[in-house]
């Protein structure tokens, strides 16, 4: 047997290769990008999509050619997705449909802490939550025999103690033989007009009853044996602190969470005199638990946020809604001494610019000394929100609105915002700068369609970013070395900032963390 | 010493300095033993100068793959001025390593601190020096191995 020390991302990568996946796509995000790394390491084929759209999309494809997809990404990933997984969930696939979500309760890498179990029950898809790499790799194989059992798609939630703890992992399952990829027709299944539709919402419906019914059965679900006096419900990494905070207490580990085993839940609380919900993120099944009727105890609202811990698991048994220790200050991430990113932002403060921002390492110009971005919110929103202060600003506002994007950044979400810049002009017009390092630098500096390489470092077509913003009718583009070419990058700024027209610059050097050669 | 209940080891630094590559050797090592190992840490920040810090637990058998609050048995530091940040999660009797503890003059490379941190620390242990050393081998490129062997040995001897 095969005992091994893995991440749960590394042991996802290994259930995706022993379970035969065809092929791995996605955008990166932290905590998720090492799963399709590895899973290129292991043998698989393994490809970075634009958006996490576009690679759900191309996992559909896979799926409906019945082979098996996985799709990874992290939590607000899903937001991009979003449109794919609802109606794929009606269509249903042949193969098998993964998506490997990875959320981040207390932020330690994004924007938000959304709780990618509301996803399950808004589109209707069974939700796997792993406690540790063992059962990262286990749940990993079990996603896609159900996916293929009851063709759909289904939704492996990792957090950030999941993605990147490493813990003991045995594989000793035999790997699955991959199906053979075939069209077969099925136009009614495939497209989904409001006739076809109707059906399809039926069948789902039918499926995730029939999933319910196996779950309260056959799930992945544990009951620990323990005091009758104390029974905690948990599921995800809660499981562990609940484990080591109440080493006494009955246990009951929810590993289906979508849809819930509630029956076996309501057996389990008729079993213990006092019982508890422990999870991380939203209450989401605190709130179905008591919606079914029964009398839990959960955690009060202050542990929403952040991650949970061992004291904080103790501190929601005892009731504790006391105040916590406030954690000392660490020293916080700032960009690296001769990132090119520098010079510009630098400039940008120099002019008193109104900086729009989007997401990346440049967004660490936000922070002080630099103090040079206003507003980041999600991917490719510095194009629009920038656009929108324009539209309504007074002028002398107005015609300082920068939008600042990365090259990444601009290839996932930035295009159709250059389409409306190009479209619905404000009348100061507008400049938008591309931050091209040649890398998706912040997640640890991964491939994009802008680099001319593939995840498997295989040399591919490459976007023309001066080409591209010429061909949307930009009147003014160019591109500029903002670090051999500083001040005329910022004479261009300069002027770009003094006339009502529509300018793209490139500013574009390479991330200083690329080994040489590699750009 | 055999490890009878959980030993926490709680390795911290700045971004750029080892941390997360001398907890996976501090892992490994103890995985081979035949030890129940889990190793956390938070990724995305480590090239940037922001404070980075990996627990690892290792015992007959382990739950959290954190630390919880007052149980870190061994503070490695790659960079004192941390301490501050960790005094308050200390286990009574805890074992802290300082960077002042090796001489300087024996370190191959300021950037191989990590690894001769890693040789005073094996001291505590009966784990012999050889298997600590396979698992540096296997974590570096060959071009690095006498470099850190050399730390790893300079820490071993660190008075």
């Amino acid at each position: 047997m095969e005992r091994l020390l893995l991440s749960g991302n590394e042991a996802v990568a290994r259930g995706a290769r022993d379970v035969g996946v065809a092929r791995g796509v996605g955008y990166p995000g932290t905590p998720s990008s090492e799963i399709l790394e590895v899973f290129h390491r292991l043998g698989g084929a393994a490809a970075w999509a634009p958006n996490e759209k576009v690679a759900a999309e191309v996992a559909l494809g896979v799926a409906f050619a019945r082979a098996r997809a996985l799709v990874t990404m992290k939590h607000v990933g899903l937001n991009v997705a979003a449109d794919v997984l609802f109606t794929s969930a009606y269509s249903g696939v042949d193969g098998a449909l993964v998506l490997a979500v990875a959320d981040d309760p207390g932020l330690a890498s994004s924007q938000n802490e959304q709780d990618t179990r509301r996803y399950a029950v808004a589109a209707g898809v069974p939700l796997l939550e792993p406690s540790d790499s063992q059962e990262a790799y286990d749940f990993t194989r079990l996603a896609f025999e159900l996916s293929e059992r009851w063709h759909v798609p289904v939704i492996l939630r990792l957090t950030t103690r999941i993605c990147h703890s490493s813990t003991v992992v045995c594989c000793d399952a035999p790997a699955v033989p991959p199906p053979a990829p075939v069209f077969v027709r099925n136009i009614p299944q495939r497209v989904m007009v409001p006739g076809h539709a109707r059906a399809a919402h039926q069948r789902l419906r039918q499926k995730l009853s029939e999933l319910a019914a196996w779950n309260e059965v056959s799930g992945p679900n544990r009951r620990w044996p323990g005091s009758s006096e104390l029974g905690i419900i948990a599921s995800g990494v809660a499981v562990q602190y609940a484990r080591e905070a109440a080493p006494d207490a009955a246990i009951f580990q929810v590993g289906l969470s979508h849809p819930l085993p509630i029956q076996a839940i309501r057996d389990f609380v008729a079993s213990v005199s006092r019982a508890v919900v422990i999870e991380e993120n939203d209450p989401c099944m605190a709130d179905a638990i008591r919606a079914a009727g029964l009398t839990i105890d959960s955690a009060p609202a202050m542990y929403r946020q952040g991650e949970l811990t061992v004291g904080r698991v103790r501190r929601i048994l005892a009731g504790d809604a006391s105040a916590e220790p406030v954690p000392a200050a660490r020293r916080p991430p700032q960009l690296c001494q001769g990132c090119p990113h520098r010079r510009v932002f630098e400039i940008l403060k120099k002019h008193d610019c109104i900086v729009a921002g989007d997401i990346g390492c440049y967004t660490l110009a936000a922070l002080p000394p630099l103090s040079a971005m206003d507003i980041q919110i999600c991917m490719g929103a510095s194009i629009g929100v920038g656009l929108g202060l324009r539209h309504v600003l007074p002028r002398e506002q107005a015609m300082r609105v920068v939008s600042v994007i990365g090259d990444s950044t601009f290839v996932h979400s930035g295009l159709t915002g250059l389409a409306e810049m190009a479209y619905n002009v404000p009348d100061t017009g507008h400049v938008l700068l591309i931050l091209d390092n040649a890398t998706t630098a912040m997640t640890g500096r991964q491939q994009h369609p802008g680099t001319g390489y593939r995840l498997d470092q295989t040399p591919t077509n490459r976007l023309d970013y001066v080409a591209l913003a010429r061909a949307m009718n930009i009147a003014n583009v160019a591109q500029f070395d903002p670090v051999r070419e500083t001040d005329a990058l910022e004479q261009a700024l300069v002027e770009a900032l003094q006339k009502a027209e529509l300018t793209v610059l490139v500013a574009r050097r390479p991330c200083i963390l690329i080994p040489a050669g590699k750009s | 010493m055999m490890i009878d209940s959980v030993t926490n080891f709680r390795i911290v630094g700045l971004g750029g300095m080892g941390v997360l590559t001398a907890s996976q050797i501090v892992a490994q090592v103890f995985f081979r033993q035949g030890y129940a190992v889990k190793k956390a840490e938070v990724h995305g920040m480590s090239q940037r100068g922001a404070s980075v810090c990996s627990d690892v637990r290792v015992g007959p058998q382990v739950w959290s793959p954190t630390i919880p609050a007052g149980e870190v048995g061994y503070l490695v530091l790659l960079d004192p001025q941390e301490r501050p940040l960790y005094e308050a999660e200390l286990r009574p009797q805890a074992v802290v390593l300082e960077p002042a503890m090796i001489e300087k003059a024996r370190l191959p490379h300021s950037r191989a601190l990590n690894v001769a941190m890693l040789g005073v620390l094996s001291r505590h242990f009966q784990i012999p020096g050889a298997a600590w050393l396979e698992v540096i081998r296997e974590v570096f490129p060959p071009r690095l191995h006498a470099a850190n062997e050399a730390a790893f040995l300079a820490g071993c001897d660190s008075p």
